[in-house]
Formats: structure tokens, C-alpha cells, sequence
């Protein structure tokens, strides 16, 4: 999402900024000089998407209006939808597989139950806040309750060529994902009931204005497309390094401390109760990402490609990153250490997939998978319950990626980004200046997230208790919250333990 | 007649089931049991922490023998388990007092 939308330093037409880069360049600059079309800056802001403005000789006008829809992007952006939306159940099982055999379906119910809350959450008031509108902090309400959707996206503009519907749909399952991240440092404690009224205000009242920070164009961490003010803050976040990973950490290290630790932590190892789980989410994960960072070029284009394979090189380099560190430290590489690199290599290469090559790819791929198999041992020094890791994989590595794009950012990628450090960048944007704004958005963020987030579990602490019983939480939440056990092996002796209540009194006496 | 009992480490079963066949042993039962003795527990690292483990996985032997075949039984169990390293276990004898087949009645050494 980001890259599309943040040029005005070419050509020297302002305003008449997005697009596929150079095409619509050239296309800009002869409709200016045929003259006949209207100002664009004069155009209102929300106009139906689809309908070109023409000038007296038929050409298209730049315009807000002026690209038409494109349906192999539009094919590609709803498969991608789709493969986000996959990484919600993948990460229930990448969790669910870490946890004890009695917590399991607590946690996969979290998970899904973040895919039913945000789905309504988004359609009605979420995506209005977060792209409709020009604010530099918060949307319009344009868009709320699904109003007024076939207009355009005012952020995206000419650059549009799906249905903004097609847009709702993609964005939605980030929104879904990113709360759904965060019941992995609270696993095995968070009460159900205080889950699902946390997740409906976070995903309107944090993850709405966070993502229009720095997803929109008109966002205060993504000025790309202010041009007047001189004042520009560009921060490059490709799929949202920023938006949901140290979002997400940064929450889960707030819930972590919120709720307090796990009962028996960290004198328990709470070892995960199927590894098998846990890789077959990581692989599921992986799959989505596609869709995810390949997604993010909003466009089935070169740019997404480039996305595709710099996810799959980092994922794999992490990876690899994680288990040499193991073997170092540890004396074994486990397979769980394995699922976790993949996953920190996806964290990391999101905010660089569009922007960087794919040998770039290959290290900030491994620097990840290193740094973040040390960071989970952070838990045990501060002593925080981040049961799961969240804090380590997640919010190290969104940070850790956030930072490389300062690095590895290069123009031949992506002609709308700017060079980093190692590629000789240089001027407001790029090199030490484009480090400098990375790390500024990923602060940000955190700071906002975090105190947001702790506030929001107070409040719905004061009716709710956000913590299960002491003795709910030793029975586990499968059975205590949830009435049922994920694995039913049955007495010995194979009868059964359940009868039904109504019918037996009936068969004992008519027998 | 004798129970004799045997901790001894998972992977010696093998081993010790075929030392107790070339002696013609009957039958025995087998259970995976945990426990320590004089080396303690182990340390183990899950996600970057290190944990202590005090009980380590054994596995213990029973067997029931006439009282003159209970030292030949000790003796191949303890040949077919022994590892000369710390953990190989123990094994002890006690006296059985009655002993009945459960399909045919017979009691004692008939039983066996």
C-alpha cells in the first residue's frame, strides 16, 4: 500500500502524483500540455471510481477518477485478500501448537473470534477511519457503514485500479490479523469475554488511526502526498511493519503486563503441546504472506513480484539465522526454532518487500532470524509472561525490518523509494535521513500502541475481568471457558464418562 | 517365589527382554516410569531458557520367578542394562506370597 503513493518529485507536476511510476508520468505530462483538462486540484476529493474525466479530444484527464479498473489487478488483489485472511487460522495453529493441551481451543477461539468481531468492526466504521478522508491523523467517515464505496480512495487517487470494495476487503484482513497477534504473549490467561470487547475497541480505536498513519497518503508518518507545506515525513512501510507487527508487539508487551504471568512462570518450561502445529501454521503463514507483502503492491505488477520473491529469500535466510544461532548457543536446532525464524524473516521483510533487492533480502532476512533468537530470551530478564513470544519475534522483528529499509531501501527496486544507506542515498529522504524517519514512524507506533492499548484493558477491566480464575486457568481454558477438551482419549477401560441426562432415567426404567 | 523389579533406561528394554528370553522367562510387564536417583535431574533448553528437570523417563521391569531362578534373573538384568554411566538403575528382589493365574486357578509355582 504504501509505495503507490508517495511521489511528487518528478516532473514537477505536484499533486498528480501516483500510479505505476513512469507510465503515468507520461501520460501526466502530455495531458498537461493539451491543456483542456480541469485542475485536478480543484477536483473535489471523493469522486466514483471508474469515471474518467476527458478532455475536448476524447484523451484521459489525470484525476482523481482517471485510471479505470484494471481486472488483472483487481483478480490478484482478491486471491491476495483471501491468502491474508488464511494467515488469521494459520496463526491459531502456529500458537495453538505452543500451548499446553488444555489451552489450545481458547486460543484458537481467540483467533477466529478476531476474524468475526474485526469483519464487522471494518465493514462499519474501521475502514472509514482508516482510509477515508484527507486528515493527517484520523479518516473522514466518508465511507462509514459502507457508504458512498464506490468511490474512490482519496489516498490512492489516479493510482486506483480496483474497486475500492476490492481495497475494504484486503485491508480487512490486516486489521483482522494484527489484534489476533496479540494473543500470543497473553496465552493460557485472557479471559474470552474481555478478548472480544478489547479486540472490537482496538481494532477501531488503535488499528484504524495507525494504519491511516502510515498506510494513507495523507497519514503524518506517510506525507507523500502533501506537497505544499514543505514539511514531508516519508516513512517507507511496504505491508506494514509499523501497522501490524510493531503494533501488535508493542500491544502484546502492554496485555502481557496487563494480565501478569502465567501461573507457575517462569519456573515451568509450559513446553508447546504439538510442534507438528506450530510448523504447519509457520507454513500456512508463509503461504499468506504472499498476499500479504506481494499484496501490498495493490497492483499485479512487476513491483509485486519483486515483493514475492524478497519475502520468500528473507523467510528462508531467517530461518536458516535462527537455527545456526541455536545450534551455537544451545548445542540443537530445534523445529520449533525453525518455525519461529520463518516467521520473524515474514515480520522483518514486510516493510522492506517493495523496496529492496533480493540480496538485500538475504540479509535482512538472516540479521532477523539472529537477533530475534536472542531477543526471546529478553522475557526472562525483564520478566515479562510473553508467553509466545510476540514481544520477540514481532516487535524486535518489525523493528529490526522497519530499521533495514534505512539500510537496504533502493531506487532499483522501486523508482519511488528512496536509496539507503548502503546504496549511497542521500538528501531529505533518502540514506541517514530515510533511517532516521524509519525508526521515528516505528516509535511512534509504539508509544501510541502501547499506551493505547494498556488504557483500553483497564477500561474494559472495570467491567469485565480481563483474567480467568486461578482455578480456571489451572483446569485450562479449553474446559473452563469453553465447556469442551481438544483431545478426548476417553477412560480406561473405553466407556464413556458422558451420559445423556434426559434419556437415561427413561432407559433404566423401561428396561 | 520372587518378584523381581527393574529400573532401567528406556533404551536397554530391548537388550534386557532378550536376556530374560535366552533364560526362558515366562512373562514380565513393563511400565514407563519416571524418576531420580543419586545423579538428580537433568537441565534442558526450551525457546532460549534454561529448565531443570528433576524426573527423567525409565522404564521398570517386573518379573515373577521360582525363588531358585530369582539370582539368574538379577544378573542378566543387570548384564543387559548395564551402561557403566550414571542412570542404569536399580534392581531389587521381594517375596511373593500368593500367586493365581487368573483363566485357570493354579496357584504358586504352577501360576508362574
Amino acid at each position: 500500500m504504501a509505495k503507490k503513493s508517495c511521489g511528487t518529485r518528478t516532473l514537477g507536476a505536484p499533486v498528480l502524483t501516483k500510479g505505476e511510476p513512469l507510465v503515468s508520468h507520461l501520460l501526466i505530462a502530455q495531458q498537461l500540455l493539451s491543456a483542456a483538462c480541469p485542475d485536478p486540484s480543484t477536483l473535489p476529493k471523493y469522486v466514483p471510481f471508474g469515471q474518467a474525466l476527458v478532455d475536448g479530444s476524447g484523451k484521459a484527464c489525470a484525476s482523481p477518477a482517471g485510471t479505470a479498473l484494471n481486472s488483472g489487478d483487481n483478480a490478484w488483489m482478491l486471491a491476495s485478500a483471501a491468502l491474508v485472511l488464511l494467515m488469521t487460522p494459520a496463526l491459531a495453529f502456529f500458537y495453538g501448537g505452543m500451548v499446553r493441551a488444555k489451552n489450545v481451543l481458547g486460543m484458537l477461539m481467540q483467533n477466529f473470534g478476531a476474524i468475526a468481531i474485526v469483519s464487522v468492526t471494518w465493514i462499519l466504521v474501521g475502514f472509514t477511519w482508516a482510509f477515508g478522508g484527507t486528515g493527517a491523523f484520523w479518516g473522514d467517515n466518508h465511507f462509514i457503514f459502507m457508504r458512498h464505496i464506490n468511490d474512490i480512495v482519496p489516498a490512492l487517487g489516479s493510482a486506483q485500479t480496483i474497486p475500492t470494495m476490492t481495497f475494504v476487503a484486503f485491508q480487512l484482513t490486516f486489521a483482522i490479523i494484527t489484534p489476533a497477534l496479540i494473543t500470543g504473549s497473553t496465552a493460557d490467561r485472557w479471559k474470552f469475554g474481555a478478548f472480544a470487547a478489547f479486540v472490537t475497541i482496538w481494532s477501531i480505536v488503535v488499528y484504524a488511526p495507525v494504519a491511516h498513519w502510515v498506510f494513507d497518503g495523507f497519514g503524518w508518518l506517510n506525507r507523500s502526498l502533501i506537497t505544499s507545506s514543505g514539511g514531508h515525513f516519508f516513512a517507507e512501510d511496504f505491508a506494514g511493519g509499523t501497522v501490524v507487527h510493531i503494533n501488535a508487539g508493542a500491544a502484546g508487551l502492554a496485555m502481557a503486563i496487563v494480565l501478569g504471568r502465567r501461573k507457575g512462570w517462569p519456573r515451568e518450561a509450559m513446553r508447546g503441546h504439538n510442534i507438528p502445529f506450530v510448523l504447519l501454521g509457520a507454513g500456512l503463514l508463509w503461504f499468506g504472506w504472499f498476499g500479504f507483502n506481494a499484496g501490498s503492491a495493490l497492483t499485479s505488477s512487476n513491483l509485486a513480484a519483486y515483493a514475492w520473491v524478497n519475502t520468500n529469500t528473507a523467510t528462508a535466510t531467517a530461518l536458516l539465522g535462527w537455527i545456526i544461532v541455536e545450534k551455537l548457543r544451545y548445542g540443537k536446532s530445534t523445529a520449533l526454532g525453525a518455525a519461529s525464524g520463518a516467521v520473524t524473516g515474514l515480520v522483518a521483510i514486510t516493510p522492506c518487500a517493495g523496496w529492496v533487492s533480493p540480496v538485500g533480502s538475504i540479509f535482512i532476512g538472516f540479521i532477523a532470524g539472529a537477533i530475534c533468537a536472542c531477543a526471546i530470551s529478553l522475557k526472562n530478564k525483564f520478566g515479562f509472561d510473553d508467553s509466545l513470544d510476540v514481544v520477540g519475534v514481532h516487535f524486535v522483528g518489525g523493528w529490526v525490518g522497519t530499521l533495514c529499509v534505512g539500510f537496504f531501501s533502493t531506487t532499483g527496486t522501486n523508482s519511488f523509494g528512496n536509496n539507503g544507506i548502503l546504496y549511497g542515498g542521500r538528501g531529505k529522504y533518502g540514506g541517514w535521513n530515510l533511517l532516521w524517519h524509519q525508526a521515528a514512524a516505528a516509535g511512534a507506533v509504539t508509544v501510541y500502541s502501547f499506551v493505547a492499548t494498556a488504557i483500553i484493558a483497564l477500561l474494559v477491566g472495570l467491567f469485565i475481568k480481563n483474567r480467568v480464575s486461578e482455578e480456571d486457568e489451572q483446569t485450562g481454558l479449553d474446559l473452563a471457558i469453553h465447556g469442551e477438551t481438544a483431545y478426548e482419549f476417553g477412560p480406561v477401560g473405553g466407556a464413556s464418562n458422558f451420559h445423556p441426562v434426559a434419556t437415561s432415567a427413561k432407559e433404566s426404567v423401561g428396561a | 517365589m520372587k518378584l523381581v523389579t527393574a529400573i532401567i533406561k528406556p533404551f536397554k528394554l530391548d537388550d534386557v527382554k532378550a536376556g530374560l528370553e535366552v533364560l526362558g522367562v515366562q512373562g514380565l510387564t513393563v511400565s514407563e516410569v519416571q524418576g531420580f536417583g543419586r545423579q538428580r535431574g537433568h537441565t534442558e533448553v526450551y525457546r532460549g531458557a534454561e529448565y531443570t528437570v528433576d524426573l527423567v523417563p525409565k522404564v521398570r521391569v517386573e518379573v515373577l520367578v521360582d525363588d531358585l531362578d530369582a539370582a539368574k534373573v538379577v544378573d542378566a538384568i543387570v548384564e543387559a542394562a548395564r551402561t557403566s554411566k550414571i542412570g542404569d538403575g536399580k534392581v531389587w528382589v521381594t517375596n511373593v506370597e500368593s500367586l493365581i493365574r487368573v483363566r485357570t486357578g493354579e496357584r504358586d509355582s504352577d501360576a508362574i
